[in-house]
């Protein structure tokens, strides 16, 4: 019916279709959430589409279409991309039963912008993993910050408009002020801003530029929350918890490291900074935030805020991996995209069930909840396990992969930090669960578990959380050829 | 003339050599024509078909520059210099068919408000003078003579005050006599440096006017000449800190009049500008060199600034929109002042990009006014319930002012911001990047009035226009976001202009044939 | 020496006496009409810059005829002609203005219409009482 390349441009069109077909029959709920699933359910069959060409050899591309001379749209199926799509795609069905039972548990008003919204916010994923060169990875990043902005201040109360304001003056912030100049800096000296193996300044920039535009790009991807930009992630929190869960523990966050990894990659080349070293501040950076996330997360008492930081802190495990500049962290950086999609989507689900059910928000009202809620608490010490990394959860196959690259080339701050925020992770999840299971409830509220397609969706992320562990090999084999092993 | 036109009866092959003349004449003689009327409606239908007519005009004299390089057109056979030459090239036309396109979209929207707005006995008077105020923008942007271009621009300039002075309250008269004593002392200091440069060169021809520059020593009488240029045009460009008449002008003027002149009339004045800077003083001074561009520079970041905040402050989107404006001139000034292609580039297709987006704008603030009564911010609280669709446009539109990718700001923000890294001066991009940036805060404050407030009074129960005025807001919009992805039209239009202005700038706009 | 210079381009003196009196005027004057008049002095000056330069000593008025060979410029003439037009019609809606202005507000004083409440600048920042926007 369609030739490779339509079928890519499709995959990518699918969820801004759906999201029309949603606006247009808003009004009978339930044929608005049958189009979701449906949209969803298609998108991820088109992936695996795609991922199946890919595989077997042919890469889809679509364009370039010229927006002006030197600035083009245009998409390619790289390795990485591929597992960012397949990972958010396979998210946003399980997300969207989950929405279904949330929004409709918690009688949630203007359901169907929500709905709306969220097929947008796909697009731009879709938008952003395909991406073959810098304008279009930047148009799309756009597209998925203004797609969230309605979705962060649903609430439409003042709390939900600060954090709004928050959330829109950072992203957007950090991607006009420092990553737009950037990228057109860039397309100056490289005169092309395509993704290209082995990146495209060699030999194109002194070292002080490279330096300036590594600043500019690292700070300028807000979305990957390195810190001082990171506010906007626990100030989204104010969402609707699936926002939280699919957006910002996957899709939003994950474009952000997705990005960074992809201009280590292909922008500078592992080998260009490797060799002059212009980016070794980014190793301490990143290390910074994942302690400094790790410790602010420690004292955090509302459960979705110490998530948002732990996130904060997980997402520069990723690009500590890719600072690390050997292949085979690489390789981890693009495993802990996984690994940790689907453990914080647990965790988020985890987190909105117990709201769903209980009303309940902050971890010291959680004691003795477990035992009301088994399924919930059940799915979230999976979580929490493979967010320290214990195995067998997917969680430890990135952290592996990190320690083999640091270890053989002997960088022992980055050890020092993987191992320090191992520790504090425990110190952060570990009490919940305590809590959870083992500390007697103080009151004898009579709620008991979420509704069914909450419990389906989270059963299905924690068992995902297990099965990556177990079966790894589709995402390794992707992760690889990413940095060619 | 291409083999497809030449094959059409003598009698239109006149008519299409006549259309130079045609286009500045036929919106003259419907100013007069209309002015007879007493009939509104009939005069509006009357301007409607004149504005219509208007870009087909100016798209085939675009269409000519491609295929001919410069037209020339001997006003009443006059041959030039001694005759008004009207002569276009690529960067004419540009300027024309944003003009003509312009008028053609505000025409069907301006009938409910001009209705709502104006009384009847007015009505006819009104369209007259917009179409005089048509006439003398597309006289200066076609014209070849300097002083002709004068006359055009007290001409546009005449009824521009005439069509504020009709605005809603009497502080609409003050906007206007305030716009007609700064207008006048512009339009007379740039026809003091038009005096000088006759007096130096014994020619008003653009042409002829630019090859005996380059003859004659530079002399002080010629630098003072372009200074008295440009502060004169400055005043009508509104160029920081000559803007003072602005947000008056826009705020208190009949919504129809705001739209159109938000969209056209400071461009104009801008082309005459380049014109004067590239075309004539070009090939004899250095650009680059001039302590002129620092200074400009300097005010364009200054407007691009201070403007900006401004527009943060403003309690009236009205102001707010026109604060902006002068904002936006900033960035099309700044490219000028780069004095290399792209920057020319970016500030040309800002020109058009930025009509596209205030045009928008205005035309929704408009629909709010004529909803509400007022578009102060507590009047508009909450219409993003009660209006979805106007203020849906309104947040389109204002995404391409901050310069969303996929939008036309964005694409003006490339050109220039390329030109900074080319020229060296990279901080400059960094300020565009800054000052964009400040229009997330003034947008994004009237969204959160807009959705996050309870509409109470008015907004309860305003809803969106008639399909007449939505239509143009959805054809500008949708002209914002094509404009944005797919910019053959409009930056490849812009870089033959650039294009035309550069060489012109060497000297091959050519002595007369 | 510098007399002299000054009794050769005295035209370019007088222009420029009227024309920086009538621009000191426009701006040092608050009543509206004064203003009108410093305008139209101001765009006076500017006529004599034009015309003064046409005129070349021993010339004739530009008629053809026998015997008189050196000619003024006449073009200066036909320009300054239009420039007059545009100075009346300029004069004429100011003139008009200023009446709507006095019909609407009572007087033709810049500084008393702006203290009736109706400045410009500030009237839509004083009603600034938005609930939300103290913080």
């Amino acid at each position: 019916m369609f030739n490779v390349d339509e079928l890519l441009l499709l995959t990518i069109f699918i969820p801004l279709i759906g999201g029309v077909g949603i606006a247009l029959l808003g009004r009978y709920p339930n044929i608005r959430e049958c189009i979701t699933l449906i949209t969803a359910i298609i998108l991820w069959t088109q992936v695996v589409n795609v991922y199946d060409y890919f595989q077997g050899g042919i890469i889809p591309k679509a364009g370039p279409y010229e927006v002006l001379p030197g600035l083009e749209l245009a998409f390619n199926v790289e390795p990485l991309g591929m597992l960012f799509a397949f990972i958010a795609s396979t998210l946003w069905i399980i997300n969207s039963i989950y929405s279904i039972g949330y929004m409709r548990g918690n009688n949630e008003p203007r359901q169907t912008n929500f709905y709306i919204c969220f097929a947008v916010s796909l697009f731009g994923v879709m938008g952003i993993a395909f991406s073959a060169n810098l304008f279009t990875l930047f148009l799309f990043y756009e597209v998925l910050t203004l797609a969230t902005y309605p979705l962060v201040t649903h609430k439409a109360d003042e709390n939900a408009k600060k954090g709004g304001r928050i959330y829109l003056m950072i992203l957007l912030g950090t991607s006009m002020l420092l990553l737009l100049p950037a990228i057109i800096w860039t397309g100056a000296l490289a005169g092309t801003l395509d993704f290209v193996p082995g990146g495209i300044l060699q030999d194109k920039a002194p070292y002080a530029v490279l330096v300036l535009l590594s600043l500019l790009f690292m700070f300028g991807i807000g979305k990957a929350a390195l810190m001082p930009f990171h506010f906007w992630l626990p100030a989204a929190m104010v969402a609707p918890t699936p926002v939280s869960a699919l957006l910002h523990a996957v899709a939003v966050v994950k474009a952000g490291v997705f990005s960074v990894v992809k201009i280590v990659v292909y922008i500078f080349g592992i080998d260009l900074l490797a060799e002059t070293g212009s980016a070794d501040w980014l190793l301490y950076a990143a290390g910074f935030t994942v302690i400094v996330a790790s410790l602010v997360a420690l004292r955090q008492d509302n459960l979705k805020k110490r998530l948002a930081y732990s996130t904060v802190s997980q997402l520069s495990y990723v690009i500590l991996a890719a600072a690390i500049l050997t292949p085979i962290s690489a390789v981890g950086a693009a495993m802990h995209i996984a690994a940790h999609a689907i453990s914080k989507i647990t965790l988020f689900f985890a987190a909105g069930s117990i709201y769903t059910a209980a009303h309940k928000t902050e971890i010291s009202q959680l004691d003795g909840i477990g035992w009301k809620m088994p399924i919930t608490m059940a799915a979230f010490t999976i979580g929490a396990l493979s967010m320290i990394g214990v195995p067998p959860t997917a969680g430890f196959l990135g952290k592996w992969f990190m320690l083999q690259g640091a270890v053989s080339t002997q960088q022992w701050v980055a050890v020092g930090v993987i191992v320090l925020s191992t520790l504090l992770n425990t110190a952060y999840f570990l009490p919940i669960i305590y809590r959870a299971f083992l500390v007697p409830p103080k009151e004898t509220g009579d709620h008991g578990e979420a509704p069914l397609p909450i419990l389906i969706a989270i059963s299905l992320t924690a068992l995902g959380t297990i099965l990556l562990f177990i079966f790894p090999d589709a995402a390794l084999d992707l992760a690889k050829q990413m940095v060619g092993l | 003339m291409s083999a497809s036109v030449s094959s059409l009866s003598p009698a239109i092959l006149n008519l299409i050599e006549h259309l130079p003349a045609l286009q500045v004449a036929i919106p003259m003689l419907g100013a007069a024509f209309v002015a007879m009327m007493r009939n509104g409606l009939l005069a509006w239908f009357v301007s409607l078909i004149i504005s219509l007519l208007m870009p087909i005009i100016a798209l085939f004299l675009l269409h000519e520059t491609f295929v001919n390089g410069i037209v020339s057109y001997a006003l009443g056979g006059w041959a030039p210099p001694v005759g008004i030459e009207y002569r276009v090239d690529v960067a004419n036309a540009f300027v024309l068919v944003i003009v003509s396109v312009m008028a053609a979209i505000t025409l069907p929207y301006a009938r409910k408000v001009v209705a709502l707005e104006i009384a009847e006995e007015n009505r006819s008077w009104f369209y007259s003078m917009y179409l005089l105020c048509l006439c003398g923008l597309l006289g200066i942007a076609i014209t070849g003579d300097a002083f002709n271009a004068f006359v055009f621009l007290e001409v546009s300039s005449l009824s521009t005050y005439a069509m504020i002075a009709m605005g809603r309250d009497r502080r609409a008269l003050v906007a206007a006599y305030q716009y007609l004593i700064m207008g006048t002392i512009g339009a007379t200091l740039y026809v003091v440096g038009v005096g000088l440069l006759y007096v130096m060169t014994g020619t008003l021809n653009f042409a002829d006017m630019a090859v005996r520059l380059k003859e004659i020593e530079e002399t002080r009488p010629i630098l003072a000449a372009l200074s008295f240029i440009t502060v004169g045009l400055s005043l009508k460009i509104a160029l920081f800190p000559l803007h003072k008449w602005l947000p008056n002008a826009y705020a208190y003027s009949p919504t129809m009049a705001t739209v159109f002149l938000a969209s056209t009339a400071t461009k104009v004045a801008i082309y005459l500008l380049i014109r004067f800077v590239y075309t004539i003083y070009g090939p004899s001074l250095e650009l680059v060199e001039t302590s002129a561009v620092t200074v400009f520079v300097i005010l364009s970041l200054a407007a691009m600034f201070i403007a900006s905040f401004a527009a943060c402050f403003q309690k009236n989107i009205e102001r707010m929109l026109a604060f902006s404006s002068v904002a936006q001139i900033g960035y099309i000034t700044l490219g000028i002042s780069f004095a290399v292609k792209t920057g020319l580039t970016g500030g040309l297709v800002h020109l058009v990009n930025h009509a596209f987006m205030k045009g928008a704008l205005f035309m929704c603030t408009g629909a709010m006014m004529m909803r509400l009564g007022n578009v102060k911010l507590q009047a508009v609280e909450g219409i993003g319930r009660t209006m979805p669709i106007t203020m849906g446009l309104f947040v389109a539109a204002g995404l391409s002012l901050i310069g969303v990718p996929g939008t036309v700001g964005f694409v003006s923000k490339w050109y220039l911001a390329l030109a900074a890294f080319e020229t060296g001066q990279s901080w400059l991009a960094f300020a565009i990047m800054a000052s964009s940036f400040i229009a997330v805060v003034y947008i994004g404050r009237i969204v959160e009035i807009a959705y996050f407030r309870e509409p109470k009074g008015a907004a309860l129960l305003a809803k969106d226009p008639p399909p007449s005025m939505i239509l143009p807001m959805i054809i500008l919009v949708v002209a914002c976001f094509y404009f944005g992805i797919q910019a053959d039209l409009t930056a490849k239009t812009a870089e033959l202009a650039a294009d035309a202005f550069l060489s012109s700038a060497q000297g091959t706009w050519g002595a007369v044939q | 020496m510098i007399f002299e210079e000054f009794i050769n381009y005295y035209n370019y003196f007088i222009t420029l006496f009227l024309m920086s009196s009538g621009l000191y005027i426009v701006v040092a004057r608050g009543n509206m009409v004064k203003k009108l008049v410093g305008l139209g002095l101001f765009q006076t000056s500017v006529y004599l810059l034009y015309l003064s330069p046409g005129k070349i000593l021993g010339g004739t008025p530009p008629i053809l005829a026998e015997g008189y060979e050196v000619y003024s410029n006449p073009l200066p003439h036909v320009l300054i002609l239009t420039a007059i037009v545009v100075g009346v019609a300029t004069l004429g809606l100011g003139l008009a203005l200023v009446v709507r202005i006095h019909e609407a507000y009572g007087t033709i004083e810049e500084d008393e219409i702006f203290s009736k409440g109706d400045d410009l600048q500030e009237e839509d920042n004083k009603n600034s009482t938005l609930p939300g926007d103290a913080k």
